[in-house]
């Protein structure tokens, strides 16, 4: 019994373990080592350079642009797509007329709403960013055209191509696709929030920015930290890279105004033939993912409270 | 909960549950009409966010049936005429049905791969007490917080000597891999809340345990396979980082890689209107899909966040 439980256990786990440690950890593992070589990539011939990378990276202008994108993306997208959901889903859960008998109530049509944001989170990426490079093209675009019909034909900026703006643009998009997500999941945990409690505030004339701040974040701030770790780490990760390489002059142009840190590792590894630096450059955007989440872990961490 | 005792007598003609009325006449009037404010408020947002995310895919719609000339000049008039050819020339000789049926093959195989081998994997991890246990589980889900791009560097030259880069199954082992860190997180914790009593009969009645694994505990683990199952697919079939970078062969393009490409190849040949056909053919089926296991994708997206 014993001898065939254990034969049965390393029978299950080869597979995944095997592929796991193969196509992920061992790619890791050989990144960091990587990161400390001159290897080309192209041929198998490298040697060990210690630190050269590390100290020509801090000389790099590019790779500052990029760490400084990837922060700002870390920093401030969480927060806008975690504001604007959190309003929208306190909206949809408890922004309804009063009704008869019901402290709180949804909107009308809530579930409709809930549809309808979730959209951009089942298509890919890659098709989100090739529509909105269309939406901002100066000259056929969607979104000059309608400045042009409400009579603001004087305003026709040339979004990706103006280096002052096309950051936020790539963020914008960004935005776009993220928001429904966290508004269902938001939703769900607002619906698990006891209907007693905002009973009992609105008795003792609380507003709804009050209940809202006072009630529904505290309740619901385990989901938010989690969504905020996830959305940090998604802004730094593939969904940056995507973006900035479909949508961007260059890509990462016009004048690395736009590039991220994991589209630079890219463009070093595969574009340049340096992916020893690339590791270097993959190693600091890893830094720069640990600190975030170990930072949000701190920063957020309250009282768990039991309801 | 119940406070009946306190309110005195007279309060007890007014509903329990309506707090605003027991306020007095000139207070209640106003909270109403502050509420009516909001009310206009919150729903003029909610409005307002749904046609955000509505009207670009509408537009893509549209566009997709109007020509060349009438995309370029103006982007927001309806279609002269229903331009079907764009459709079909997209389909033939935009090569989009090759993108479609390479990426059903490589999600089909990649999906069934993942559930079966996340599965054994969890099953294993949350039911069996043996050394490394705990040591195998985390490094399954710390694979989730570092960002992959890291790892792809050394991964090209692993496949490339594996001889599997460019291939449609080092795609689906590769796909395999890095999924199993959320599916086997998510399984884990859900085979742990499955009774253990029933295995266990199952066991006394002389089954083995990989019998009792395919016969009792995978068909007791459905809405969580079904969950995860959602999750991957989804993922997996908008993937753009891990093809862009492991798959470069035009044969074996997946969608969204080979409608980018087909973006940037465009340039030369000016097909504007076949570009967008493809677009929106991507697109239908996903939110199609989703439109009708509406209930079953938001779970199963949301329940790994919820946890």
């Amino acid at each position: 019994m014993q001898h065939g439980k254990y034969r049965f256990i390393v029978g299950f786990l080869i597979v995944p373990l095997a592929l796991y440690a193969i196509f992920v950890i061992w790619p890791f593992v050989q990144s960091i080592f990587y990161s400390f070589t001159n290897w080309s990539g192209l041929s198998p011939n490298f040697s060990v350079t210690g630190l050269d990378n590390y100290q020509r990276m801090i000389h790099d202008s590019t790779f500052w642009a990029s760490f400084r994108h990837s922060v700002i993306y870390v920093l401030v997208l969480p927060l806008i797509v975690l504001a604007i959901a959190l309003f929208l889903a306190f909206m949809l859960n408890v922004g309804g007329r009063r009704k008869r008998g019901a402290a709180v109530s949804g909107v009308q049509g809530a579930p409709f709403y809930k549809i309808v944001y979730f959209f951009p989170q089942v298509l890919s990426i890659a098709i989100v960013a090739l529509l909105f490079q269309f939406l901002y093209n100066p000259e056929s675009g969607a979104l000059n055209a309608f400045l042009s019909a409400v009579g603001l034909d004087s305003v026709q900026p040339e979004w990706l191509g103006d280096p002052s703006l096309a950051l936020w643009c790539v963020m914008a998009v960004l935005v776009w696709s993220q928001v429904g997500f966290f508004v269902v999941l938001f939703s769900a945990g607002m619906a698990s929030i006891p209907k007693d409690f905002y009973e009992a505030a609105l008795l003792d004339g609380a507003s709804r920015a009050t209940t809202f701040f006072r009630i529904t974040l505290p309740l619901l701030w385990d989901t938010v930290q989690s969504g905020w770790v996830y959305m940090g780490i998604l802004s730094l990760g593939a969904e940056s890279f995507a973006v900035t390489q479909i949508m961007t002059a260059g890509p990462g142009g016009p004048a690395d105004s736009t590039n991220v840190l994991s589209l630079y590792v890219y463009q070093k590894a595969f574009r340049d033939g340096q992916a020893g630096y690339a590791t270097t450059i993959g190693v600091a955007l890893l830094i720069v993912t640990l600190l975030f989440a170990g930072g949000v872990l701190r920063v957020g961490r309250r009282e768990r409270l039991e309801f | 909960m119940k406070t009946t005792d306190t309110p005195p007598p007279p309060a007890e003609t007014v509903p329990p549950r309506m707090p605003s009325a027991a306020a007095t006449p000139t207070a209640a009037t106003r909270d109403k009409k502050t509420g009516g404010v909001l009310n206009v408020f919150s729903h003029g947002m909610l409005v307002v966010w749904a046609v955000l995310v509505v009207a670009p895919l509408l537009w893509a719609v549209m566009t997709s049936f109007k020509d060349d000339h009438g995309i370029l000049t103006s982007p927001w008039s309806l279609p002269n005429h229903l331009h079907f050819e764009n459709w079909s020339r997209a389909w033939s000789q935009a090569h989009m049905s090759d993108y479609f049926l390479n990426t059903v093959i490589v999600v089909a195989c990649s999906l069934f791969g993942t559930l079966l081998l996340g599965s054994m994997a969890a099953y294993v991890l949350a039911r069996f007490e043996f050394p490394g246990n705990r040591f195998i589980y985390f490094l399954f889900i710390g694979g989730m917080s570092f960002p992959v791009i890291l790892a792809l560097v050394p991964l090209f030259y692993v496949l490339q000597n594996l001889t599997l880069l460019n291939t449609i199954h080092g795609l689906i082992l590769v796909y395999i891999a890095y999924s199993l860190p959320f599916t086997v997180f998510f399984l884990t914790s859900f085979f742990r809340t499955l009774p253990t009593s029933v295995a266990e009969a199952a066991i006394i009645d002389g089954a083995s345990h990989t019998r009792t694994f395919f016969q009792v505990m995978l068909p007791m683990a459905k809405p969580g396979l079904i969950s995860v199952g959602i999750f991957n697919f989804l993922g997996q079939w908008n993937q753009y980082l891990l093809p862009t970078v492991l798959n470069t062969n035009p044969d074996h393009k997946v969608l969204s890689q080979g409608l980018v490409e087909l973006a940037t190849s465009q340039g030369y040949k000016g097909d504007y209107s076949g570009l967008f056909a493809g677009l929106v053919m991507a697109m239908l089926p996903v939110l199609a899909a989703y439109i009708i296991f509406q209930r079953q994708v938001v779970a199963g997206l949301t329940a790994g966040a919820l946890k």
